[in-house]
């Protein structure tokens, strides 16, 4: 039988907020535990919480960003559970009356399909602690630095039909809120964490299967594949006569598989109600107009800009314009190199790849978009080629430094006097009988190919330093000399 | 000086006729020696209310003392006091000191107050007659067999017993007026966000309001000029000018224009309150008020309403008590799950886990709009009623409670008829607004309150109405026998 996934997501993004939700302690990242939990974080008795405004600003950047209806009422409510981590016993999150009404993102996987993925909401709440269970000895410790930090939830309908799908959306998401600021996308410190809902119906059937909900997914790479190991699961199961359980599941990326977490029976019912300790926030037009006048360029008009204004392909615009700092960092190295394509080439390309290797955001890259700039502007002038400056590049990203002051300190400067040229194509030509013979010998029209070889001995003897352009031309100039 | 009011007692500290330290000391003495009587304090603090005396000494002889500097009372134990036990009278937080001070309380130390100590109370503030108490009942100095009534029922006790010239107090269906009423003493629950919730301990948050326990009105307005005002860390608190409360205490009342709801003089009400309750009222007329009767339809409903709405905010207010970062831990919890179930069943008392269930159930899924919906609705209705009826007339007088103080164990196995007693006072909290009761009479020698209810933020009305009342008569003034 043909399947079709269905895949809905829940993603909390964390608000990069200087203090959190509701009190006035810091959410900076990577305290000592329980150094930013105040009273109001720890739930101490007769603590209230104070709704902190920027969260509020922040959640309305991504209203509009998403072309959502923003709530011009919306109220906390409480969410009741029992867990060391959360302190209160309750989070206060947005139920009934979210601040982001429905909206919608347009997508493209890298294979070119596009979709429109539509939200169904996004509301504010606040993140719990964690519970750290090494060190203590067969108890479990807490720590409360995270508690209270702001989140928005962002909610999808099930509108992905593929776990490529799926991520594609996540990188739009994230691209979106990176770009508006509102958080600083680091996935690996938990800033943006995805929930995957995921069912399949025979293709044509128009109900839905029974879904089950991936939780806590923190990298693009393991979304993909969480959900092609869950639906891979679930397909088997169907198949062999089982039903699928609505669930909750657990992916671990070690072993590539989802592992059961709690039932819809052992489900809590939350008893959501309105929280007396918070009013409901009432915001108007004017105050959602002015928000609206700071919004910076959204990724879908830079990626149009990139093509339109830069002559970018389709990819590379997509590409560039997915992740804010990198795109930021392109059109800087583009100011200071003034040629678009091949900065995209190196930033997509060279640096990307060191980036990777090295797990290192763009925005702390050892290289700067300046010095990169000025590397590219020595290959455009001829002073070094494409080889060279890979080598200059390597030392930049190891020791620093502008692309001059290496290429003076190592004297990788291209040679493009043509008489120090001619006089080594001489002495190449001269030891290569061989090679000169096949040339001769060769139909005219195959000989250009031959150049390699002798353009390689020309190389070994500058330390590549030689302008393959000029020596191209004195290479042909000369054989084809002793052809006539 | 026991028998002084707070006016009194701070004309005597700035005319020098006695030192906060001297009055301080005494009242310590006194609460020593007559306390085990009425078991109104969990705490005294007798340190720290000798340094403050000794601070607020230094302050009035350098002429830098304000109106209440110097001046001793006592708060409820459910308000945060740095440094000092905040036990909402429950096992569950007998080893809590709090590390902060609330706003109300923070206020009172800026003003030059001195704390006393921390009276007694019901449970997390749940109950009407002081016998949740962890610490056990306070005593009705007027009878001590006697309930003090509650939540607030220590600080009716301490200051109907003088053991302070006057106590801070929470309403949150009738917490202050209903002790007041019964310890004979001046009760103010002001309008819901004139007084900062900030470190006050969470019974039913859109219900609780703080306010002043004295002899008199006027004490009570000196009192609210301290605690009044909006505070950023309270949302519901409300950014609204404070106006000086003592400050129209004597404006006339000719033309007040009362009303009598015929939904509070019923079976219900004993004849004999009834009755104190209608000569109180005569006095006003002599002073020039007009009196009609007016209808609050609504009345009985309160109780159901209340009884919804109050659990259900207690159910998860009373969630952060659960033995993992501070309060009663039980011992050696197997897991989790053991930790919380033992240490909250074992750390709250009966009431407390009544009220917790009744508030769980209501607001599950499958019955939440058929309670805490239904409760809110009804809610509006009653603060419709109240607003219609105060755009006729300038205040509603009422009992505070049907009868007057019960035997302690009376009612303590029968937590409807408990409920049943405030169905008078409940329906201002559903409604927000402000309610004062004042002593009006007694019955077979136990006091009786007279209920004085406003619009939102008309504080200084009904200090002014009491205020004139208590010109006009002396109930204020009568003390329990041998005190």
């Amino acid at each position: 039988m043909e399947w079709e996934v269905v895949i809905g997501l829940e993603i909390h993004v964390q608000l990069s907020t200087t203090t959190k939700i509701f009190s006035g302690a810091s959410t900076a990242f990577g305290a000592e535990p329980n150094t930013q939990a105040c009273a109001v974080d720890l739930a101490l008795p007769g603590t209230l919480p104070v709704f902190n405004e920027n969260a509020l600003r922040m959640a309305v950047m991504f209203g509009l960003a998403v072309n959502a209806e923003i709530g011009k009422r919306s109220v906390f409510e409480r969410k009741n559970y029992f867990y060391p981590d959360l302190p209160k016993g309750y989070q206060t999150t947005q139920l009934a009356e979210p601040i982001v009404g429905p909206g919608f993102v347009d997508i493209e996987t890298e294979e070119g399909v596009q979709r429109r993925v539509r939200l169904h909401h996004a509301h504010l709440e606040e993140d719990a602690g964690k519970s750290l269970h090494e060190d203590f000895h067969g108890m479990s410790g807490i720590d409360l630095n995270r508690a209270g930090t702001p989140l928005v939830e962002i909610v999808s309908e099930p509108d992905m039909r593929s776990s490529k799908e799926a991520a594609a959306y996540a990188r739009k998401i994230h691209a979106i809120v990176t770009t508006l600021g509102i958080c600083d996308g680091n996935m690996a410190e938990g800033s943006m964490r995805c929930d995957c809902n995921v069912s399949v119906r025979p293709k044509g059937q128009e109900e839905y299967g029974t879904r089950t909900e991936l939780k806590n997914i923190n990298s693009f790479r393991f979304i993909e594949r969480a959900i092609d190991t869950e639906v891979a699961r679930q397909i088997d199961l169907i198949e062999d006569g089982g039903t699928v359980l609505q669930e909750t599941r657990l992916y671990d990326p070690d072993k590539n598989q989802t592992r059961s977490m709690r039932s819809k029976e052992d489900a809590n019912d939350y008893r959501y109600f309105p929280c007396p300790d918070l009013l409901p926030v009432v915001i108007d037009d004017s105050y959602i107009e002015a928000i609206r006048e700071t919004l910076p360029e959204l990724p879908d008009a830079r990626r149009e800009r990139f093509i339109s204004e830069y002559k970018l392909s389709d990819y590379d615009a997509g590409v560039l314009s997915g992740y804010s700092a990198q795109a930021d960092y392109y059109e800087a190295v583009v100011k200071a190199c003034g040629d678009t394509k091949l900065a995209a080439n190196w930033v997509m390309g060279e640096l990307a790849k060191y980036l990777n290797q090295n797990d290192i955001d763009i925005k702390q890259s050892p290289v700067s978009a300046d010095q990169l700039g000025g590397l590219l502007e020595r290959i455009k002038d001829d002073t070094i080629s494409g080889n060279i400056a890979k080598k200059v590049f390597e030392t930049m990203w190891t020791d620093g430094g502008s692309a001059d002051e290496i290429i003076e300190a190592k004297g990788l400067k291209q040679v493009t006097d043509t008489g120090a040229i001619e006089k080594i194509v001489d002495d190449v030509i001269a030891n290569a009988d061989k090679q000169v013979e096949q040339y001769k010998a060769a139909e005219p029209e195959k000989r250009g190919k031959m150049l390699g070889f002798f353009m390689g001995q020309v190389m070994k003897a500058t330390g590549g330093k030689a302008n393959p352009g000029a020596v191209t031309g004195i290479l042909k100039k000369k054989l084809d000399a002793l052809c006539d | 000086m026991f028998d002084k009011t707070l006016a009194e007692l701070a004309a005597g500290l700035r005319n020098g006729d006695f030192t906060s330290t001297e009055l301080t000391t005494a009242w310590l003495e006194r609460i020593k020696a007559e306390d085990s009587k009425y078991n109104s304090y969990i705490t005294v603090t007798e340190e720290e209310a000798l340094a403050q005396a000794k601070a607020a000494d230094e302050a009035i002889a350098a002429g830098t003392a304000g109106p209440f500097t110097g001046l001793p009372i006592a708060h409820k134990d459910l308000f945060c006091t740095q440094g000092v036990r905040t036990s909402c009278a429950s096992k569950m937080l007998d080893n809590f000191i709090s590390p902060y001070d609330g706003t109300m309380v923070a206020k009172f130390k800026q003003a030059g107050a001195v704390m006393l100590g921390k009276t007694n109370m019901d449970e997390f503030a749940m109950g009407g007659s002081n016998e949740s108490s962890y610490y056990g009942p306070a005593r009705n100095p007027w009878d001590t067999d006697r309930v003090p009534g509650g939540s607030s029922g220590g600080s009716g006790a301490a200051v109907a017993a003088r053991l302070a010239p006057a106590a801070t107090g929470s309403d949150t269906g009738g917490s202050i007026r209903q002790p007041a009423a019964l310890c004979g003493i001046t009760g103010l629950k002001p309008t819901y966000g004139r007084v900062s919730r900030y470190g006050m301990v969470a019974f039913a948050s859109s219900l609780d309001q703080i306010g002043p326990m004295a002899h008199t009105a006027e004490d009570c307005a000196m009192m609210l000029n301290v605690m009044a005002g909006f505070d950023p860390m309270d949302s519901t608190s409300v950014d609204r000018e404070v106006p000086d409360y003592t400050a129209t205490l004597n404006e006339p009342l000719a033309g007040l224009k009362i009303g009598l709801p015929a939904e509070y003089f019923t079976d219900t009400l004993d004849a004999k309150v009834a009755e104190q309750v209608r000569n109180a009222v005569a006095e006003f007329e002599k002073m020039g008020a007009t009196v009609k009767e007016v209808s609050l339809p609504r009345t009985e409903l309160s109780i159901p309403a209340y009884y919804i709405i109050a659990p259900a905010e207690a159910s998860s207010n009373l969630s952060r008590f659960d033995g993992v970062r501070y309060g009663y831990r039980c011992e050696d919890p197997k897991d989790l799950e053991d930790m919380y179930k033992r240490s909250r069943g074992e750390g709250f008392g009966e009431e407390v886990k009544r009220r917790i269930m009744v508030g769980t159930y209501a607001l599950c899924a499958g019955y939440y709009d058929a309670y805490y919906n239904k409760a809110q609705q009804i809610r509006r209705l009653i603060q419709q009623d109240f607003a219609k009826v105060l755009e006729e007339v300038d205040v509603i007088m009422a009992p505070t409670t049907p009868h007057p103080a019960f035997k302690i164990g009376e009612k303590s196995n029968d937590p409807v008829s408990m409920y049943m007693e405030d169905i008078y006072t409940l329906s201002l909290n559903l409604a927000g607004l402000p309610g004062m009761s004042v002593p009006c009479g007694q019955v077979d020698g136990l006091p009786v309150g007279l209920q004085i209810i406003g619009n939102h933020f008309a504080e200084a009305k009904l200090l002014n109405v009491a205020h004139q009342y208590q010109q006009a008569t002396d109930w204020h003034k009568q003390a329990p026998a041998g005190i």
